[in-house]
């Protein structure tokens, strides 16, 4: 215990005489928490657009006038020929092209049909597809509102028709942010545990105090030990942090209680600061550990349902995400703080990630060797 | 293991791979010798040194160390020795006090222990002024010669110094011996590698090494008469010329 209390002395003497760790402790969660949920949207919104209007009727003018009315849409070019529209997407100057061809409202109004051609610019593959579907919404609205106006409606409808009306569970106003800061919140609490886990070891080893603490009758589990707790203690600091710039700046409270998230986070930083540690006994210098943690965090973060659902991940990307962490973290943190979730029914997750970071620390204890 | 002996080494070799980097070496170590281990760059005096601390597992070979075999009793043998590598292995973002507590602690010091040990070491070395400064800031001289009080914090039966005083001002060297002297008459056994062949005339007994292998090993003295030169520079220059293999 006491060889425990001596090394720990001396890691926390090292982190608050290392003004980089302390900045990135504070820095981080901040600009992290309070730019990225501001700026990384799913929504898509100023999809610019050309409308090639060929029958400058008062129909199409009221189409064009509803579309650039809503907040998806600017109109960036409007003309009457395809190719110049077209031209302008070459250009990148416009994302979506809708063509309204000659005789638009006369079909309407003679043959009660007509026909619309709508062009999309598929480099950006979400903004294509999202500004598709808000332009097909807005022209239904736009066909209802002209049936309205010269159908008298009978009281029944002709044809049956299913209205669905539904209910956000859970997030009722879809705000975004709450579904993104939780995840944010995780992410921060990874990467500090991570990085700052595997570059101290091998620090140790690049200035080769690493031999004067092989040649002590130190044990291994004491050492291994000794740089865990530091960083544990900096993890919850960080999602102390974390959660409270979550209160201030977007008015989240976990609706699950606190005590709930800090236990499963101490269990969860134990895996990762395990496998900072692991990749600290297998490297020799700071940039090796560097490049493997960050390869191993994209990864685990791009594959951890933060940014893209995992339901919709192909099954072998699914399957891996049973051993992803970061996942795990993402799901509790997202039940607990929007859904109420209780330690109950959590279990699995934890006990999952409790078995990771058994496993990974055992492997590093193993992994690290007094004598090669 | 005869009685007076500290280190007995016997057929010890390490390969990495091929290359054969201590190439079955033999010999003993009397208590309270200064025993000094020379050779050219690359000749194996480290890899050897590293194997006697248990940083590094022999190929094969028999070695004890403070009485302790060197395969099963390691962490026995790690509570008896000091070790001082070729870098400079104190932490340099740690104040000379933290650095004592550090160490004395994790050889199992007391509080007490550890601050009588901080003071002498201080008044001894003359640093009473600088006990929180950071290490880093302190001349290499100085750094040095705190490295080696602190490898000898908890009193090692044995002290395996690795190059001490390379870089270091003549004046500062003739100190550091001064220490190692003092070491050695409190009944340290006293383990040191050099390129200073003025060292090498300090040692009770020298060995040298070529190529992997001890080519000679007896007093400076002896080791002077037998090779029919000068001083123990010569005896090196002469080994030294047959070694087949370069640095690295």
């Amino acid at each position: 215990m006491r060889t425990l209390r001596i090394l720990l002395e001396k890691e926390f003497r090292q982190i608050f005489r290392n003004p980089a760790i302390l900045r990135l402790i504070f820095m981080m969660p901040s600009i992290q928490l309070i730019v990225l949920p501001l700026a990384a949207d799913y929504e898509v919104k100023n999809i610019k657009i050309a409308v090639v209007d060929q029958d400058h009727s008062s129909y199409s003018r009221q189409l064009v006038n509803k579309i650039s009315a809503s907040k998806y849409f600017d109109l960036a070019s409007y003309t009457s020929s395809y190719n110049e529209a077209l031209e302008e997407v070459e250009k990148d100057r416009a994302d979506v092209v809708l063509q309204i061809p000659a005789n638009f409202e006369k079909d309407i109004v003679r043959h009660d049909e007509s026909n619309l051609f709508m062009a999309l610019n598929a480099i950006n593959g979400v903004k294509a597809n999202l500004g598709g579907v808000y332009l097909r919404s807005i022209i239904n609205d736009f066909n209802n509102e002209i049936r309205l106006d010269w159908i008298q409606m009978p009281r029944f409808n002709p044809q049956p028709m299913i209205q669905v009306s539904s209910i956000n569970w859970f997030n009722p106003m879809l705000n975004y942010q709450y579904f993104m800061v939780p995840g944010i919140l995780v992410i921060l609490v990874t990467m500090v545990g991570s990085f700052l886990s595997a570059l101290n070891i091998v620090r140790e080893k690049e200035v080769g105090t690493i031999e004067q603490i092989n040649v002590t009758p130190i044990r291994k589990h004491q050492f291994i030990l000794g740089k865990l707790i530091p960083f544990w203690v900096l993890g919850i600091v960080v999602l102390t942090i974390g959660m409270i710039l979550a209160r201030l700046f977007y008015g989240i409270v976990p609706d699950g209680s606190l005590l709930t998230i800090y236990l499963f986070a101490v269990i969860y930083l134990l895996s990762v600061l395990g496998l900072g540690l692991l990749i600290s006994t297998y490297t020799e210098t700071q940039q090796q550990a560097m490049l493997i943690s960050f390869f191993m965090m994209m990864i685990f973060i791009l594959l951890g349902g933060l940014y893209t659902s995992i339901d919709s991940m192909p099954a072998w990307a699914q399957t891996f995400t049973k051993f992803n962490p970061v996942s795990y973290f993402i799901e509790v943190m997202r039940m607990v703080v929007l859904k109420g979730s209780t330690l109950y029914d959590i279990r699995y997750h934890l006990l999952i990630v409790a078995a990771f970071g058994v496993f990974l620390n055992t492997w590093a204890v193993i992994n690290y060797r007094k004598r090669t | 293991m005869k009685e007076g002996t500290s280190i007995s080494v016997s057929k010890l070799t390490k390969r990495f791979g091929h290359f054969t980097a201590v190439d079955a070496i033999s010999f003993d170590v009397k208590e309270g010798e200064i025993f000094g281990f020379l050779g050219a760059n690359g000749a194996g005096k480290t890899t050897a040194m590293r194997m006697l601390c248990g940083l590094s597992m022999p190929t094969s070979g028999e070695a004890t160390v403070a009485g302790y075999d060197l395969y099963k009793q390691s962490e026995k043998i790690k509570k008896s020795i000091g070790y001082m590598s070729q870098k400079f292995s104190l932490y340099e973002d740690l104040t000379i006090k933290e650095n004592n507590r550090f160490y004395g602690g994790i050889y199992g010091l007391s509080d007490k222990q550890i601050n009588e040990k901080t003071e002498f070491m201080l008044h001894h070395l003359h640093l009473e002024d600088q006990a929180n400064t950071l290490v880093k800031e302190l001349p290499l001289g100085w750094k040095q010669k705190l490295s080696f009080s602190v490898s000898m914090i908890h009193d090692p039966k044995i002290v395996f110094l690795d190059e001490p005083t390379g870089g270091v001002d003549p004046l500062t060297r003739r100190e550091f011996w001064t220490m190692i002297y003092e070491a050695a008459h409190r009944g340290t056994t006293v383990f040191v590698t050099t390129h200073y062949m003025d060292e090498a005339e300090y040692c009770d007994r020298v060995s040298i090494m070529v190529d992997g292998k001890i080519e000679a090993l007896d007093t400076p003295s002896a080791l002077t008469r037998q090779f029919k030169v000068q001083g123990m520079a010569d005896v090196f220059v002469q080994l030294a010329r047959k070694a087949k293999r370069s640095d690295n």
